[in-house]
């Protein structure tokens, strides 16, 4: 008797609910609503918080001194946010939850644009992008990075590419040139090892996704494939699998054992090679002050990351920060002049000064590569053409399941083959795709 | 968990309306409504807190709920059980699952083993070696589980650690720049002593203070009698402890259950490949890492309604013991 009274009740309470949906978890209202274009008052700005941040803060502060002094009545307040990827996640999920405390600007990695603009939470900047000084500037493959369902969400503020460190002294020990090709650089883990037992050949990690795709890419794989506006996976492509194969090979005993380095991210290879425990790595340009700070310091040199076929350069993740306006900014129009005064030819100049960040301009990436020899692999790569995840916010559910690591990992530690490994991973990433 | 205390009171009533006349029992108007005037303090608080929002996880379960949703910027829709039949249809989910119970049964144990172990060493030993022992094992009960994950780590890292130079030195050149986590077993049993290692210290205390409250005179009799140690130990002292130990194991199952700073702290989110998932660091990597709030809220009422069995047989056995609720 009690339970289907319990039950009409709770019948009851699911139909009402249902008709009334009065009861539905709280949602924000539509940030658009809230939109406005003041002309006066206090620019709001969130950038990230690097690490040793002081001299970025100190161009922003320049800029901001030039801003308020060309725009009268205008504060600009800058915000530094926490860079680490659950905390930034976390903090532009309260932005887009509560609209009125968003604030007009903000940088963000270019990765999770589709998410956020599927979240409602970037406003459509590319009418106003067209009457942009610097917009013909732009590194094409770098501006689409910015871009979804042809639509411009932010602007492209800087990139970092990886390339191939190594260590020259142990190179010449072993009588061999920089790396030209995938077999060379295979032989050079080889000979490192055999004379230097604890020595890896090269450090890579099970966990290193933008480790690993330039070998994908460059092996005429990728991770998805778009045809008309959707995107099906293409991991498990006999060219992917020949890719994932060449990266997963390099975790044997010359390479990076896989013991060692199955659970390695991105950022531990960089200590590996700091540390002189690898004799090559596949690091960014911005891995060199961290370098420079370990007994690797001065007896390495950087080439791009060699493609299978000899001279070849393998195709670069194009990673990067852009510079977006909050649908539910109030200051629409300064929100954009302010990202195009520091994404403008000064600043990313003063910007590469002050962290070592790569420009998105191509004059001025020109103009730093030859100021800098050390920039000249990192230029090379981009201009040999830049690679990137797929622009669908499938990619940010992919990302957070660690698809590409597990199925990297699998391989690695023998739990699956390539093409089992590469078959499971293309399953999840076709439901993750589906799925939005 | 304290969703059904607040049922079970209530729940044991009888509907007035048959005992009314049915016997002498019953009370007059206002002493019946005495109780219901006393849990009101606890409804007040727990209905808004534990209610409310396992009300809230029911109905986010069967929709389909995403940042997207959440800010606006696309509508809430319902998809009924699409959340349930992704999850049960998941075969990572059962893999994960089977990971959970036996990882649970092997710790609840293993804590036993210990923690009853050294009880009965405490009735044994001199004070000073009791106060170290009850001291060092404090120490452990108080450590956070997160300060004590990341300790451990430090003594099985791999290339610095203290467990690999000891076993080197001791002459196991094997153990090298070993990597304990590599392997799924060694990484479970590892990431297992650490939770026994926080748990046992509740086990040993309320089985050593069980222990002591069994009165001296029963032992003496026994003695009297002729029993020895083990037979004392069968028929006298095992049997007075049941009701401590069955809660003692039902609150460890929970407990162990809900496993998830050691793993995810120790094998940095699930270990290689996600070989050391446990259920509730999957809900979290599987739903909230990428904000498909329905779908981790599918894996909530599953958790919970897995974690009601033990819960209802604890609170079973606190209302047989004579602990009233």
């Amino acid at each position: 008797m009690r339970l289907i009274r319990w039950t009409a009740t709770a019948a009851a309470l699911t139909v009402g609910c249902i008709a009334l949906s009065a009861c539905s978890p709280g949602t924000a209202l539509p940030a658009g609503d809230k939109a406005a274009d003041d002309r006066t008052g206090t620019l709001q700005v969130w950038l990230y918080n690097e690490a040793g941040n002081a001299p970025k803060e100190a161009v922003v502060a320049k800029a901001v001194t030039e801003f308020q002094a060309s725009h009268q009545g205008v504060t600009v307040n800058v915000s530094y946010i926490d860079t680490d990827a659950a905390a930034r996640a976390a903090k532009m999920k309260g932005a887009f939850n509560d609209p009125s405390s968003a604030p007009d600007l903000v940088e963000f990695g270019n990765t999770d644009l589709p998410g956020y603009v599927a979240a409602g939470g970037l406003a459509e900047i590319g009418a106003e992008l067209d009457g942009w000084s610097s917009k013909g500037d732009l590194d094409p493959a770098i501006a689409k990075t910015a871009v979804l369902d042809g639509k411009t969400y932010g602007l492209p503020w800087w990139v970092g590419v990886r390339a191939l460190y190594y260590r020259t002294d142990l190179f010449t020990e072993a009588g061999l040139a920089a790396p030209a090709s995938y077999d060379e650089l295979v032989a050079a883990t080889k000979a490192v090892h055999a004379q230097h037992p604890d020595t890896f050949g090269i450090a890579v990690g099970g966990k290193y996704t933008f480790g690993a795709l330039p070998f994908v890419w460059d092996a005429g794989g990728d991770i998805a494939t778009k045809s008309g506006d959707k995107y099906t996976a293409a991991i498990a492509s006999a060219e992917s699998q020949a890719g994932v194969k060449r990266y997963t090979d390099l975790f044997g005993a010359d390479g990076c054992p896989a013991q060692q380095c199955a659970d390695l991210t991105g950022g531990k290879t960089v200590d590996l090679f700091a540390a002189g425990k690898a004799a090559m790595a596949i690091l960014p340009n911005s891995s060199r002050s961290k370098v420079d700070a370990g007994p690797a310091k001065g007896k390495y040199a950087v080439v791009p990351l060699p493609g299978s076929k000899a001279g070849s350069i393998a195709p670069a993740f194009a990673g990067g920060n852009n510079l977006g306006v909050m649908k539910a900014a109030k200051h629409r129009t300064l929100a954009v002049e302010f990202a195009e005064l520091l994404a403008g030819p000064a600043n990313q100049q003063a910007m590469y000064d002050a962290m070592g960040n790569l420009p998105t301009l191509k004059s001025v990436n020109t103009a730093v590569a030859a100021k800098d020899a050390f920039l000249k692999p990192f230029t090379d790569t981009i201009a040999a053409g830049t690679r990137f995840v797929p622009m669908d916010q499938g990619w940010a559910q992919i990302d957070a399941q660690a698809v590409v690591p597990t199925l990297l990992q699998q391989v690695v530690t023998g739990k699956a083959d390539v093409a089992k490994a590469s078959g499971d991973a293309a399953q999840q990433i076709n439901t993750a795709f589906a799925a939005h | 968990m304290s969703a059904p205390t607040t049922t079970a009171p209530a729940a044991s009533a009888p509907p007035a309306g048959r005992r009314r006349g049915a016997g002498p029992a019953a009370p007059p108007r206002g002493r019946r409504r005495t109780p219901l005037l006393l849990l009101l303090p606890a409804a007040v608080v727990l209905i808004p807190l534990v209610a409310y929002p396992i009300y809230q996880l029911g109905l986010l379960s069967v929709l389909d709920f995403g940042q997207a949703q959440a800010s606006g910027g696309v509508p809430t829709r319902f998809v009924g059980f699409d959340n349930y039949r992704g999850i049960l249809t998941d075969q990572q989910f059962w893999t994960v699952l089977a990971q959970t119970v036996g990882f649970a049964a092997f710790c609840v144990v293993a804590t036993l083993v210990v923690g009853a172990a050294l009880a009965v060493l405490l009735t044994r030993i001199g004070r000073t070696a009791r106060l170290v022992l009850t001291t060092a094992s404090m120490a452990a009960w108080a450590a956070p589980a997160m300060t004590g994950s990341t300790v451990w780590s430090f003594l099985f890292d791999t290339n610095l650690g203290l467990v690999n130079d000891v076993l080197v030195k001791l002459g196991l050149s094997g153990f090298h720049e070993y990597n304990w986590f590599y392997d799924k077993w060694t990484a479970f049993l590892i990431v297992g002593a650490v939770v026994v290692w926080h748990s046992y210290p509740f086990v040993m205390v309320t089985l050593y203070a069980g222990i002591n409250a069994i009165p001296a005179e029963i032992l003496e009799a026994a003695s009297l009698d002729g029993a020895n140690t083990w037979t004392t130990f069968r028929r006298v002292t095992a049997p007075m402890l049941r009701p401590i130990l069955t809660i003692v194991v039902i609150q460890s199952v929970i407990w162990d259950f809900k496993v998830f700073t050691q793993i995810y702290v120790m094998t940095t989110g699930g270990g290689i490949a996600g070989q050391n998932l446990v259920l509730n660091v999957y809900a979290y990597q599987k739903a909230f890492a990428s904000s498909q709030y329905g779908l981790g809220a599918a894996i909530g009422v599953i958790m919970l309604l897995i974690l009601v069995i033990p819960t209802a047989l604890y609170i079973r056995t606190l209302r047989r013991t004579g602990n009233e609720l």
